[in-house]
């Protein structure tokens, strides 16, 4: 459990997560995630959100959580996983900040995400990692295990249960209001010639 | 005529999904080599290398590049001495389809109506565009189209008067527009003129260039090459974590248009640029 910093200058998080951990995230930290991270994406969102609104309890307790927003591809025979990279984090922006309220700690995708999200993270403690888009099948290494926990009728967008170990994500938006990707923008932008 | 029977596509098809999927072309290998002598960012430098073990893994893994196994878009050019035996040719693809992803364990990402929203299971059915050419072959040239880079795409109708810096303008702000959601580095395919549709299908065909290649026409080869360099001065960097690398290539067709219209359709890819071609 918690955060710790690693002698690479990597910061070691370990699932669930606190509040006090997440503060000690910041924009631009590079992380390794072991311990438990639960997949979803814009189905089962879908079928999350009026439970949310009805106040009915959800198929995976959220509170100090990450969520991960993926859909893998089919499983190899011998293998844990297919790829698994992430999916673009701005179509889950509807359903974030309520989860976020309910005590989920971490979502973890690639893309913007809106600013009803970055003030839920700052409001309630809540975290955004950048996952590497399009490096599903080196992401895949670091799963050791999976389980499909709810809606499986999906398929590749059911809730699973993803044990990983030195999981790489890099923090975007962090719970001080920092965000990555106009930090990057702002260091490497160029006037125009 | 010459005689090609519904098997041989089908079965060019699924090897061409399939190796789509799991080897990324050399062109993008070049690209990513090239972009790692130019790319200020540390972190833009990480990711470009970790992009090329990601390829690496997945051609001797066998599994996809990325998990996103896309919508297979088909370009055929049908010579009009062919006669397609044993089946329709749409029913061969679609077949292809379905065979190269459920042996090549690659993702069924498609739906059957944008609606009511239920996985067709298989990926089919592709989007196929058929050219009729003289002479004798079947030219299959597939992508698999990732979603994400897809949902960024764009299309505007300019006035005559908003003419090149017009055009110019719209695609940068495509580039920004796209930021970090689409997985830059990007390739744009870039169509201008025709009509409507007809520009939205440039913007694709254009993408089948090899990246890095010169644009035949001297005139669109200087304005690629001038849209690259504004493109890469964005600094929004490989997955915009910042850096030089926002595009890999960008890739201009053109076509006769109405004395009132300047149609401009891009198409947004990301690193995952995944194509093939085969001839029958």
């Amino acid at each position: 459990m918690g955060v710790t910093t690693a002698a690479d200058t990597i910061k070691e998080v370990t699932t669930p997560l606190s509040d006090a951990d997440v503060e000690s995230l910041k924009t631009g930290d590079r992380v390794r995630i072991t311990g438990v991270v639960y997949t979803a994406r814009d189905a089962a969102h879908g079928r999350l959100w009026p439970l949310i609104q009805k106040g009915q309890p959800l198929p995976i307790d959220v509170r100090g959580q990450i969520i991960y927003y993926t859909g893998p591809s089919p499983t190899r025979p011998g293998d844990v996983v297919g790829s698994i990279g992430p999916t673009t984090g701005s179509r889950m922006d509807t359903f974030t900040p309520a989860l976020i309220q309910l005590g989920l700690k971490a979502t973890m995708g690639k893309g913007a995400r809106s600013q009803p999200v970055k003030d839920a993270f700052k409001r309630y403690k809540g975290v955004y990692l950048g996952a590497i888009g399009g490096a599903g099948a080196v992401l895949s290494r670091f799963v050791k295990r999976v389980e499909i926990v709810a809606y499986e009728d999906l398929g590749t967008e059911a809730i699973r249960r993803l044990e990983v170990e030195g999981f790489p994500a890099i923090v975007v938006n962090d719970c001080h209001g920092g965000d990555l990707y106009q930090d990057g923008v702002r260091a490497y932008a160029r006037e125009e010639t | 005529m010459r005689d090609v029977h519904v098997s041989a596509i089908v079965d060019a098809v699924k090897k061409l999904c399939i190796g789509a999927n799991v080897e990324l072309e050399p062109d993008m290998l070049r690209a990513f080599d090239r972009a790692l002598t130019t790319e200020r960012s540390p972190a833009g430098r990480q990711v470009l290398q970790i992009l090329k073990d990601n390829a690496e893994m997945a051609r001797t893994r066998r599994i996809p590049y990325c998990q996103d196994t896309g919508f297979v878009v088909c370009f055929v050019e049908l010579g009009q001495d062919v006669h397609v035996t044993g089946g329709g040719l749409y029913d061969a693809i679609n077949e292809g389809v379905r065979q190269g992803y459920r042996e090549g364990y690659l993702r069924a990402s498609i739906v059957r109506s944008p609606l009511d929203r239920v996985n067709t299971g298989d990926n089919t059915p592709a989007v196929i565009h058929v050219d009729v050419m003289p002479g004798a072959e079947l030219k299959l040239a597939i992508m698999a189209k990732g979603g994400g880079c897809e949902n960024r795409s764009k299309y505007t109708m300019l006035t005559p008067a908003a003419g090149l810096e017009g055009v110019k303008d719209f695609i940068i702000d495509c580039v920004k527009m796209a930021g970090p959601d689409a997985c830059p580095p990007l390739i744009l395919g870039v169509g201008v003129g025709g009509t409507f549709e007809k520009a939205a299908l440039l913007s694709k065909k254009a993408l089948f260039r090899e990246v890095g290649s010169a644009n035949p026409d001297l005139a669109l080869d200087a304005l690629e090459k001038e849209l690259l360099a504004r493109a890469n001065r964005l600094g929004i960097g490989p997955q915009g974590y910042g850096g030089d690398t926002t595009s890999l290539g960008i890739h201009v067709l053109t076509y006769p248009c109405h004395i009132t219209s300047l149609p401009v359709a891009v198409t947004i890819e990301c690193h995952a640029h995944r194509h093939k071609e085969a001839t029958l």
